[in-house]
């Protein structure tokens, strides 16, 4: 059995899969909320590269690169938000992001810890 | 089991090796809690990936990818990471909800796996992989440049549009003013002139300058 682009194909699903399941895992981190896209990204790409080199075209690769510049533009969008949101708040855990609540401490100790609950984390 | 170790050409190794270690250091990169950790099993990922364009026949695109990854974003992370001195991510903790959601993540890419593997004999083979590689005349990069610059004009230019709007994006948002701090401003540094900022005086004895 030899290589094929199945095999590229497999790869990149589990990368995929395995990206999504550390945004779930690691929910509470930003920066490793960016590291998972980036991996995501990266799965993509080995898909698309795969199929171009399957089926003898270039506009896959060149697509590649597309997503490259759209990834790099991400991440630095975002790690400078991320840098400005730290100057402000001491924190870039998505738990302290609590501004925009009307009052966080009462919000959450109150709430009724139900069924239906929003506040019905960890 | 004997077929397989037949087929264990150079290259074959070669996926092997790159795919494994891609797996393992993606289950480290979401798996350990230090984030700079993380972003050091990020780009041996990347270096793997590169390895994997490479036995593809992109050449261009696996060069690109540890310029671009290694040598910028990965250092961009490593650098805003250490800057901002934060602690390990917290324990995970999932609820009922997110394990429902993950199931169903988990659900949809076993359905894709299954998929794939019903249609094997499709994509498998060895007429797939490294034909690019083999007839071409041109190199990979002019291949990428031929049609990069002339059909795919308008979204190439598109995409410098989107680096330079990140850019000065990242520049305003991080650029702040703090009280307190001199600088130098070079036009009011122009403005003056030996009118208005030097006077000659001869102050007598005992007296001093008025």
């Amino acid at each position: 059995m030899s290589i094929g682009t199945y095999h590229y194909v497999f790869i990149g699903a589990i990368l995929f899969y395995l990206s999504l399941l550390g945004m779930i895992i690691n929910r509470k981190s930003l920066i490793h909320l960016l590291v998972c896209l980036e991996l995501l990204l990266l799965a993509v790409n080995i898909n698309f590269v795969a199929f171009s080199s399957a089926f003898l075209g270039i506009r896959g690769q060149i697509f590649t690169v597309f997503i490259l510049t759209i990834s790099a533009a991400e991440i630095a969008i975002g790690l400078s938000i991320i840098v400005v949101y730290f100057r402000n708040r001491g924190s870039i855990l998505v738990d302290d992001a609590t501004t925009l609540v009307d009052d966080a401490t009462t919000l959450v100790d109150d709430a009724p810890k139900g069924k239906g609950s929003i506040h019905d984390i960890s | 089991m004997i077929e397989f170790f037949n087929s264990l050409s150079f290259s074959n190794c070669m996926f092997y090796m790159f795919s494994g270690v891609i797996i393992l250091s993606a289950v480290a990169v979401i798996s350990v809690r230090n984030p700079v950790y993380s972003v050091l099993f990020l780009i041996v990922t990347f270096i793997n990936a590169a390895g994997l364009f490479i036995l593809l026949g992109a050449e261009f695109i696996a060069f690109l990818m540890v310029i671009v990854y290694v040598g910028a974003v990965a250092v961009l992370f490593l650098f805003v990471v250490m800057m901002l001195n934060i602690r390990n991510r917290p324990l995970c903790t999932i609820n009922r909800q997110l394990k429902y959601t993950a199931i169903f993540i988990s659900g949809i890419v076993g359905i894709e796996i299954f998929f794939l593997t019903r249609n094997w004999g499709k994509f498998s083979g060895k007429e797939c992989i490294n034909r690019v590689v083999e007839n071409e005349t041109v190199s990979n990069t002019e291949m990428i440049g031929q049609v990069l610059y002339t059909e795919y004009f308008y979204p190439f230019q598109i995409a410098g549009l989107i680096l330079f709007v990140a850019m000065i994006g990242s520049i305003v948002l991080t650029l702040r003013k703090r009280a307190g701090v001199r600088r130098q401003v070079t036009s009011k540094q122009l403005y003056r002139t030996k009118e208005n900022s030097l006077i000659l005086t001869s102050p007598k004895i005992g007296e001093g300058v008025q």
